[in-house]
């Protein structure tokens, strides 16, 4: 039963209600209770079972990137971070960001679209480090071992963080509808 | 250095279960076996680092261009303003992270929705919520595969 149950979970497309209610609920953080699966299943009507059952269904299929304890950088000493931000050529957008995310000095690495002369920048990797200077030497280090010191770059360093949570993707109830 | 004060089981508890905790009945009985302490001692531990906000949580990381719509959006916002804007921001609902940093485009923040059209939706409201330019930067392609971050104790 509990097979059937995951097999069609792994092997459907996108995720369903339950499982948007679910995520939105872990997202909060798993309860510190002996049996945090079951605490969950009650807020949501379903069995501890179907609850691990569908975590690991969405883990296994790539919905969830990881699961278990979020640490946060800037409490353990890791105070500055930067998103440093690239004009690469198009035709060596995807190598580099290929050697960036392999570096292990970046923890994530993303094309994204160039916007007019004011942003020509089209690859972004984020740079954790115990200050700037560690996060300004890091930089130089990949820009080096990549070959990619000429390529125009920015690096902004992190000042406030206003908000931190996991993303929200229910529908808000009284929310506006976009037209169309 | 930073984490003097952790005992190694506290290390390896803050670093080896990032990526993938056990999804068990009793995840938390099981990361304590593979520590050699108890579970008790397991959820102590957990329930300190979440009140020092060293964790911020036990849970996933999504990959949210799994399960909704979601981009990266910057503004460029004069300096005496940023913070009235930074909260009218922060209030949206779509918004999950919202940082300052330093450049010309000071405020940076990730909008999610269920859909894109939701989305476009969501990045209008905050234009003429804040009155200024939202500049759209959605992922093309993603280079980084996650596994957590090593924080290299010693």
């Amino acid at each position: 039963m509990e097979m059937t149950l995951k097999q069609k979970l792994v092997n459907r497309e996108g995720v369903d209600a339950i499982d948007r209610d679910l995520l939105a609920i872990i997202q909060e953080g798993l309860p510190l209770v002996s049996h945090p699966f079951a605490e969950i299943g009650r807020q949501l009507s379903l069995s501890e079972e179907e609850v691990i059952v569908r975590i690991t269904a969405l883990r296994e299929q790539g919905v969830i990137k990881r699961m278990g304890v979020v640490v946060r950088h800037r409490q353990l000493g890791y105070r500055a971070n930067a998103m440093v931000v690239w004009n690469v050529p198009d035709h060596r957008v995807d190598e580099l960001g290929k050697r960036f995310a392999d570096s292990h000095l970046v923890t994530l690495c993303y094309q994204r679209p160039r916007r007019g002369p004011e942003w020509p920048y089209n690859l972004f990797c984020m740079i954790h480090g115990k200050d700037r200077t560690a996060v300004m030497d890091i930089v130089e280090r990949l820009a080096e071992s990549t070959h990619a010191e000429l390529l125009p770059r920015q690096v902004l360093f992190s000042k406030r963080c206003f908000k931190q949570r996991g993303a929200n993707y229910r529908e808000q109830p009284g929310a506006h509808h976009g037209q169309s | 250095m930073v984490a003097q004060h952790y005992s190694p089981v506290e290390q390896q508890l803050l670093n080896d279960f990032q990526h993938d905790m056990p999804l068990t009945a009793t995840p938390y009985a099981d990361m304590a076996k593979r520590l050699g302490v108890s579970e008790a001692e397991v959820l102590a531990m957990l329930q300190s680092f979440r009140d020092e906000g060293v964790i911020s949580r036990i849970g996933p990381v999504l990959a949210t261009h799994r399960v909704g719509a979601s981009t990266l959006v910057a503004m460029a916002v004069p300096e005496v303003e940023l913070e009235s804007i930074a909260d009218i921001v922060t209030a949206h609902p779509a918004v999950n992270h919202n940082y300052e940093r330093e450049h010309r485009f000071n405020l940076w923040f990730v909008a999610t929705a269920p859909n894109e059209s939701r989305l476009a939706a969501c990045i209008t409201e905050l234009e003429q919520a804040t009155g200024y330019r939202a500049m759209v930067l959605p992922m093309l392609e993603n280079y980084h595969i996650d596994l957590g971050f090593d924080l290299q104790w010693k």
